[in-house]
């Protein structure tokens, strides 16, 4: 069924140099495997496209049921010399979680919704 | 020390600019035995060198010391140590400005430990002429680039000299810039007696500094699942109660608002971390891969598990330069067309700008259209073409001042002189401003020197 991130993951988002970091952490152990295989760094960059200018790389965290998202250059000239109003990035864990997913009925059975 | 089975430490102040009720309720509100706060962005030391420069007795978080005028009475009665990052680059005259309040409020014998060794700005040329390149880490770049512009440069020092500072028998630690963990680490090590070579332990500490560092944010501030928050208003600011084997659970005081989760404890391990395998700091590199979270109900999360290994070589150097210039404003336009309004808004900004000789290239000029899609623009989802109104956003920035000024005369004239239903202009004509440029560096730790110096009111 396609549903928005936000139905399976949680996120939080903050500035790191020129770019961002985007934690992304799973609502369950299922839909973490989903995503540990589906969320790939590439799908990140293509959503994020229009705020993200650069590479995207990503961490796992499986303890936490973490994935971890560097966006190299996500900030308008990061920190001070940023003009936008986002200069942080405190909001691209949310615009990550508008991503649409089509995810298998078994992993939102085993998911909770939040 | 090492004599206690458990300590209770607390953070009150997640960054320059949080508020003063944090630290005063959590010294009023149940048990705590350590209050850090974290008084320095980035930017902070930057405005703080030329506060100095322009007047001796400034260059430190004045805020801090209103905080202590506020519960000088209370941390000496409870015994609550307090850790902050106050003393920014001028740590003595913050010291000096403390023992004034301790004076006022009758209070003697009241121990101050100033921690110094941070401030490398006076010895860059020192360090230039010895070989250091301070190359920026993104770029790669020597700092003989910019360093005519720098404004200040700090070292991130570690917990050591917190460690020892409580040792000398303070009861108010001031430091300068050291990593955030480290305000939480330092008493960690006091109590517990943790050696330089304990990684594991020292890691967990490290891991309870980066949960609490940002204060609320792991006590339901900034969640995902907002919904589920109560009472934020009256938020429970974060402690951690430590065990000598370097296990601690996560909670607030109780009767206080918030979440405390093992998600809340998640949302806050995540943020700003990078790499989860290799979280460096001075004293050690945390694995936080390594992390075991349990939520055991009722506000409490405990964690275990955490391992670490031997830090690297060098310092992290913070080095702040001037970058050139910015400003912004910002006007309200009504619908209906709400959205096309103010779009030809900003292309007669532009247009009458560039009839003047000013002219701004694309990587030197913005605008956004708040309420139409801003934070989230080009993200499905994330903008509407039709808001009942929006928020004209405009700015510009580069090297030259006169130009970046020139900007915010353009503005306001669109009221009488632009489609109707423009309004809201406050705060009078925006002016430019400066941009500070970060340069990370790193810096051998053997050419840093330390020092703790302890003063009595």
């Amino acid at each position: 069924m396609k549903v928005l991130l936000q139905r399976i993951a949680s996120a939080r988002s903050g500035d790191k140099g020129e770019g961002s970091n985007v934690g992304v952490m799973a609502r369950s152990p299922a839909a973490y495997a989903f995503l540990r295989e589906h969320l790939t760094a590439e799908r990140v960059r293509v959503h994020m496209a229009a705020i993200n200018h650069g590479e995207v790389t990503r961490f796992e965290a499986d303890n936490l049921r973490v994935l971890n998202f560097l966006l190299a250059d996500s900030l308008g000239g990061g920190g001070s010399a940023s003009i936008k109003t986002d200069a942080q990035g405190k909001t691209h864990g949310l615009a990550l979680l508008r991503m649409e997913l089509d995810v298998p009925d078994d992993v939102l059975a085993a998911t909770p919704a939040s | 020390m090492g004599n206690k089975d458990s300590v209770w430490i607390a953070n009150g102040q997640g960054f320059w600019g949080d508020s003063i009720l944090g630290p005063i309720r959590l010294v009023n509100e149940g048990p705590l035995d350590y209050l850090t706060l974290d008084y320095l962005a980035e930017v902070t030391l930057s405005i703080m060198q030329k506060l100095r420069a322009r007047d001796p007795s400034k260059g430190f978080a004045t805020d801090f010391v209103r905080l202590i005028d506020r519960i000088a009475p209370t941390i000496v009665e409870k015994d609550i140590k307090v850790i902050a990052n106050a003393g920014g680059v001028n740590p003595h005259a913050c010291k000096d400005a403390l023992l004034q309040v301790l004076q006022k409020h009758g209070l003697e014998g009241v121990k101050i430990a100033v921690v110094e060794g941070d401030d490398v700005m006076h010895r860059l040329d020192e360090l230039i002429d010895a070989g250091e390149t301070l190359a920026n880490m993104d770029t790669g770049e020597p700092l003989s680039v910019v360093r005519d512009k720098v404004s200040s440069a700090n070292v991130y020092l570690g917990a050591f000299p917190i460690a020892e500072a409580l040792a000398q028998g303070a009861q108010i630690v001031l430091t300068g810039r050291g990593t955030d963990p480290g305000l939480v680490l330092g008493p960690l090590i006091h109590e517990f007696g943790w050696s330089e070579s304990d990684f594991d332990r020292l890691a967990s500490g490290t891991v309870a500094g980066h949960i609490l560092e940002c204060g609320a944010q792991c006590t339901g501030g900034n969640y995902t699942d907002w919904r589920a928050v109560d009472n934020l208003a009256m938020v429970g600011y974060p402690i951690v109660i430590a065990k000598p084997d370097g296990t601690f659970t996560v909670t607030k005081h109780d009767g206080t608002g918030g979440l405390v989760t093992e998600d809340t404890v998640r949302h806050q391990l995540v943020y700003e971390m990078g790499d989860p395998a290799n979280y460096l700091t001075p004293d050690c590199i945390a694995h936080f891969t390594s992390v075991n979270l349990s939520d055991e109900g009722g506000h409490k999360v405990r964690v275990a598990g955490v391992t670490g290994e031997a830090p690297t070589g060098t310092y992290k150097v913070s080095i702040s330069y001037h970058d050139g210039w910015k400003s912004t404003g910002q006007l309200t336009v009504s619908g209906p067309d709400a959205l096309d309004k103010a779009k030809l808004c900003a292309d007669i900004v532009w247009k009458r700008l560039a009839f003047d000789g000013f002219e701004y290239g694309p990587d030197e000029r913005m605008e956004e259209y708040v309420g139409a899609g801003v934070c989230h623009e080009g993200i499905e989802g994330g903008t509407t073409d039709d808001p009942p109104e929006v928020v004209l956003r405009m700015g510009v920035k580069g090297p030259d001042r006169a130009k970046v000024d020139r900007f915010g005369s353009e503005l306001v004239p669109l009221v009488t002189s632009g489609p109707p239903g423009v309004t809201g202009f406050a705060g009078g004509r925006p002016k430019a401003t400066e941009i500070i440029g970060f340069w990370p560096a790193l810096l051998r730790k053997d050419l840093v020197e330390t020092t703790v110096s302890v003063f009595t009111s």
